[in-house]
């Protein structure tokens, strides 16, 4: 039996609590004992890449454990396409933010380290959970740091952006604990398998899929519910955005594939026009809202929100590609394309919040208005900036490129409709982000604070060079990362279009 | 089976009660000749007494099953063997935690002591009891004894205020009880709670039901529920947080047991009906516990209403009305102690002469005054709020559970949104203690007392192990009920 995931999970919070330990007085060595973990834990996650067999779409790298044996729950752990991704990219997301907070943060240094630490492990922990209990427990004990990171490190606004945070998200969390608890008094068991199998009639199973959708969607966040998303950015310090957009957004995505489908199959036919048309509503408007915004990290936050419309879009589509092509053929493609623009969208938002973050710590200030002609005095980190804003745009050569792309095929063979009107944002995506960058990095100088930058010194190159590495890689070779999730995702197609309502 | 000679192995069971009588008399005899020349003589005395008696319990107190003593008025099973050592254990750490405050304000006295050990027998006849006049006396005994604490710092108006409200609802209450019992009694000619149990058969008459009422008025008034909860937020404000902490936890677990004997065990025949009216209640406790809650300013009276909003979710594991529904009522009741004892303990600890720390501006950046005093709060108000990895994420989901196997949809909703509800006013506390700055005048340092910190850190400690392997408590509390 392995024990690389519960490694994966329990490293990183061991050393978050020895950063806590060894408190401010000694954040020399928890800075080291922050960065150590991290490379560790990325160190270890990466093997699982190459041993990970390509042919079935079982679980591997399982683990189980008796946790609650009157529950019938287990410490059961797992991994198979979907998830092997993201919890690769969880472990490559930490190092970056540990890096970028070395020196920044001024307070309380060793909680900020240690909170990131822990929820490192939190974060894996959701992603490996194959017990939905499980699944839930780290679902929610991760709000807590992340409540933390943005109450103490936060902006001006940071008190109210983080308890709307902590209240939207875990309003729909405990719906879906309701929903979890009503399958297992029905199933017996709290296994995420057993869930899929359970028999549910259409009645039940729509209420099911709204209470997954609150849940989910709140995380994701999607259009009503996105409320909280700006706010919590805005006034999350640099590493607390960059987690928040690469890795707590894609739970809501990974939470449709992983629960919404396999277990409530026939709502999600049913609601998947709705559904379709709140992706679509958050791809086409929230482009527009981002478009007018002052604030680089609300653009950058609302360009998230678009991007994450994307992945609703491509696992939903999948109802109306069947209906139209009369089989199977292809009808992944769009959760092939939701797959890959959550990994490249993690890579990317990321980026340009650290981009974000590099201008803050030296002039403070997060408005575009006082900025203007970086590039002038910050030529290498402009040039970052503008790879990532190109990626963000989704041009060819960019991670972002083979997301959207795939998910705008994919919704061609459901409907025309659909793929003019997200092909549409292709192009406002390029309109606020390039003048996004247009007025920041290009121009003339704008003020002294801008004459007076330097640029990026070698943490921050560090940091934003293996970025857009990986960028540059995933947009030209996304290969292996497909051929990864190829079983998963065809098996998830059998789960979602077969019927589950009990004859 | 009765038993009907005296000898040791037929009271052998009882011999948590018998002792504390014992210990209560000579407590109170040394106090009295004693006690004005060594004033911590008898705190130092009680604790020992209260090790005693665990140890006593725990050897002598062990029964292999369910067994009647004293003609059928008391009963010895292992969950009443467990409340107790329980019930010695909180009583124990309470006065630990008291001390300091008492001797701070100059009223560490016998009396509290020796009403804290009296309160504590009748938790324990409460929890042992088979028969209208046992569950009576035991409630008596110990409404008296918490009475006359809560009035004890006699120079406080405010406490005597408070122990007044309480006295007078407080005995209402127990007409109510009284006048309850006695229509059961005259229904089914017994005092027998199990002969109570065999003779009453659905459907319940119109009398039947007259009787409930009383009974159910009288343990909701007991456990604080809504709408018979206005003494609650007021003696929790007005008397001294150390009787704050006692009446928050201890007796608690006896009014659990009130409910489950009187109500689960000995009206089973008629479970359909109390269920239904503690439905109702349940309900109203939720919502008003917890919106109150939010716009308090005292933390005292925060989580006098915080405790209103738990028994409100007590009291939906009776509303389920199975064995699974009353482990997770017992379950809740035991973890919502632990955080009590934590809460209550941590104001105490924050609190010094002339600064009761009993508003909630008083806790602002209290992070950099004390930083461990403010972790452990953190983690009591997340385990409150029900955020796993702490154990009051467990213990609502227990009661979720519960609520599912009998298919109360409505109940479970709506209490899923109250916590959200509630989340809202324990995230508040965090907030004041983390984000803010400390407020100028409360930023001297604290007392040092490493022996009680160290308790209330095992305290947090426990909420954060009980929530990470749940289940060796989940067992013990469906072991306890079956």
């Amino acid at each position: 039996m392995h024990a690389v995931l519960s490694i994966l999970i329990w490293l990183p919070i061991a050393a978050g609590v020895l950063v806590l330990l060894l408190g401010d007085a000694r954040i020399a060595a928890g800075r080291w004992v922050s960065l150590i973990a991290s490379i560790a834990t990325l160190l270890i996650s990466l093997p699982l890449l190459s041993q990970f067999d390509t042919g079935t779409a079982a679980m591997q790298f399982t683990e189980t454990m008796p946790w609650i044996p009157r529950f019938h729950a287990v410490y059961a752990l797992g991994l198979d396409g979907i998830s092997l991704p993201l919890v690769v990219l969880t472990a490559f997301m930490t190092i970056p933010v540990v890096i970028a907070g070395w020196t920044v943060i001024e307070s309380r240094p060793a909680q900020y380290f240690a909170a990131f630490l822990i929820m490192e492990g939190l974060m894996i922990g959701v992603f490996s959970a194959t017990d939905a209990l499980l699944f839930y427990f780290f679902w929610e004990a991760m709000l807590i740091p992340m409540f933390l990171i943005i109450g103490i490190w936060g902006g001006p606004r940071r008190v109210y952006a983080t308890i709307k945070f902590f209240l939207y998200t875990f309003l729909g969390s405990v719906f879906m604990l309701v929903a979890l608890i009503y399958m297992y008094v029905k199933a017996g068991d709290y296994a995420i398998a057993s869930f899929q199998k359970l028999p549910l009639t259409l009645v039940e199973q729509r209420w099911i899929f709204v209470a997954f959708l609150l849940a989910f969607a709140v995380k994701v966040p999607m259009w009503p519910v996105h409320t909280w998303l700006p706010d919590a950015h805005v006034e999350a310090p640099t590493g607390g955005s960059v987690i928040l957009a690469a890795i707590m957004l894609k739970m809501g995505g990974y939470g449709f594939l992983r629960f919404s489908l396999p277990i409530a199959p026939d709502a999600s036919q049913q609601l998947s026009a709705l559904m379709i048309a709140l992706s679509l509503i958050a791809i086409v408007y929230i482009c527009f809202v981002a478009l007018v915004q002052q604030d680089m990290k609300k653009l950058i936050a609302y360009s998230s929100i678009a991007h994450m419309g994307f992945v609703t879009l491509g696992a939903f589509v999948v109802y109306h590609i069947v209906r139209n092509t009369g089989g199977l053929q292809g009808a992944g493609m769009g959760m092939d394309g939701a797959m890959v623009q959550m990994v490249s969208h993690g890579l990317v938002s990321g980026a340009l919040f650290l981009c974000v973050g590099v201008l803050y710590d030296r002039v403070h200030s997060r408005q575009i208005a006082d900025y203007g002609g970086v590039v002038n005095t910050m030529p290498i980190f402009a040039a970052f900036m503008v790879w990532f804003a190109l990626a963000n745009t989704g041009v060819p050569g960019t991670s972002g490129f083979v997301g959207e792309f795939l998910v705008i095929l994919a919704s061609f063979k459901a409907s025309f409709w659909y793929s003019l009107l997200a092909a549409v944002t292709l192009m406002l995506g390029a309109a606020y982000t390039l003048w996004l960058v247009k007025r920041v990095v290009f121009g003339p100088i704008g003020n002294s604070h801008v004459a007076h930058m330097t640029d990026v010194n070698g943490r921050e190159f560090v940091v934003l060079g293996a970025l857009a590495v990986a960028v540059l890689v995933l947009g030209v070779w996304p290969e292996p990362l497909l051929k990864i999730m190829q079983p998963t995702i065809h098996h998830l197609v059998d789960q979602a279009v077969a019927t589950k309502i009990p004859l | 089976m009765l038993e009907t000679t005296l000898t040791w192995h037929s009271v052998a069971p009882a011999v948590a009660e018998i002792y504390l009588v014992v210990a209560i008399c000579g407590i109170l005899l040394i106090d009295v000749f004693a006690g004005e020349k060594r004033p911590g003589l008898t705190s130092t005395l009680t604790l020992l007494a209260l090790a005693v008696g665990a140890a006593l319990t725990a050897v002598y107190g062990q029964v292999s099953s369910h067994r009647l003593l004293f003609d059928g008025t008391y009963v010895a099973d292992e969950l009443g063997y467990v409340l107790k050592l329980v019930g010695f254990l909180v009583v124990a750490v309470v006065l630990l935690y008291s001390r300091t405050y008492l001797v701070n304000r100059e009223i560490l006295r016998g009396e509290y002591y020796v009403l804290a050990l009296t309160a504590l027998l009748g938790i324990f006849v409460l929890i042992s009891a088979n028969s209208l006049i046992t569950v009576y006396i035991g409630v008596e005994l110990l409404a008296l004894s918490v009475y006359a604490m809560v009035a004890f710092d006699r120079d406080s108006s405010i406490a005597a205020e408070s122990a007044m409200k309480y006295f007078v609802l407080g005995a209402i209450a127990s007409g109510a009880l009284l006048y309850g019992m006695s229509m059961i009694y005259g229904l089914t000619g017994t005092l027998n709670l199990e002969e109570i149990a065999v003779r009453l058969h659905e459907p319940a008459g119109l009398g039947v039901v007259f009787g409930l009422v009383f009974l159910v008025v009288g343990v909701a008034f007991k456990l604080g529920a809504v709408p018979f909860h206005m003494w609650l937020p007021d003696v929790y404000e007005g008397a001294p947080t150390s009787v704050t902490l006692f009446i928050s936890t201890a007796p608690k677990i006896a009014y659990f047991a009130l409910a489950l004997r009187l109500l689960a065990h000995g009206m089973s025949g008629s479970t359909v009906e109390w269920s239904q009216m503690l439905a109702a209640l349940a309900i109203l406790t939720l919502v008003v516990g917890n919106v109150v809650a939010i716009v308090q300013t005292n933390l005292k009276r925060m989580l006098a209403y915080s405790t209103i909003s738990n028994v409100g979710f007590i009291l939906l594991g009776f509303v389920a009305g199975t064995a699974s529904g009353y482990t997770a009522a017992l379950y809740y009741t035991l973890v919502y102690v632990l955080v009590a004892l934590g809460s209550f303990g941590v104001i105490l600890l924050a609190s010094r002469k002339g600064y009761e720390a009993d508003m909630l501006d008083d806790y602002k950046g209290l992070y950099q005054r004390d930083p461990l005093l403010a972790l452990v709060m953190m983690v009591l108000m997340f385990s409150t709020a029900g955020v796993p990895p702490f154990v009051g994420f467990w213990a609502k989901l227990r009661i979720f559970q519960a609520l599912w196997e009998t298919g109360h949809l409505w109940l479970v909703v709506i209490s899923a949104v109250m916590s959200v509800v509630g989340a809202f006013y324990y995230l508040r506390v965090i907030k004041l203690m983390y984000f803010d700055p400390p407020a100028g005048a409360a930023a001297a340092a604290p007392v040092p007392q490493a022996g009680v910190r160290a308790v209330l850190v095992a305290n947090a400690a426990a909420v954060l192990a009980l929530g990470l392997l749940p289940s060796g408590l989940i067992d013990l509390c469906s072991r306890l009920i079956h």
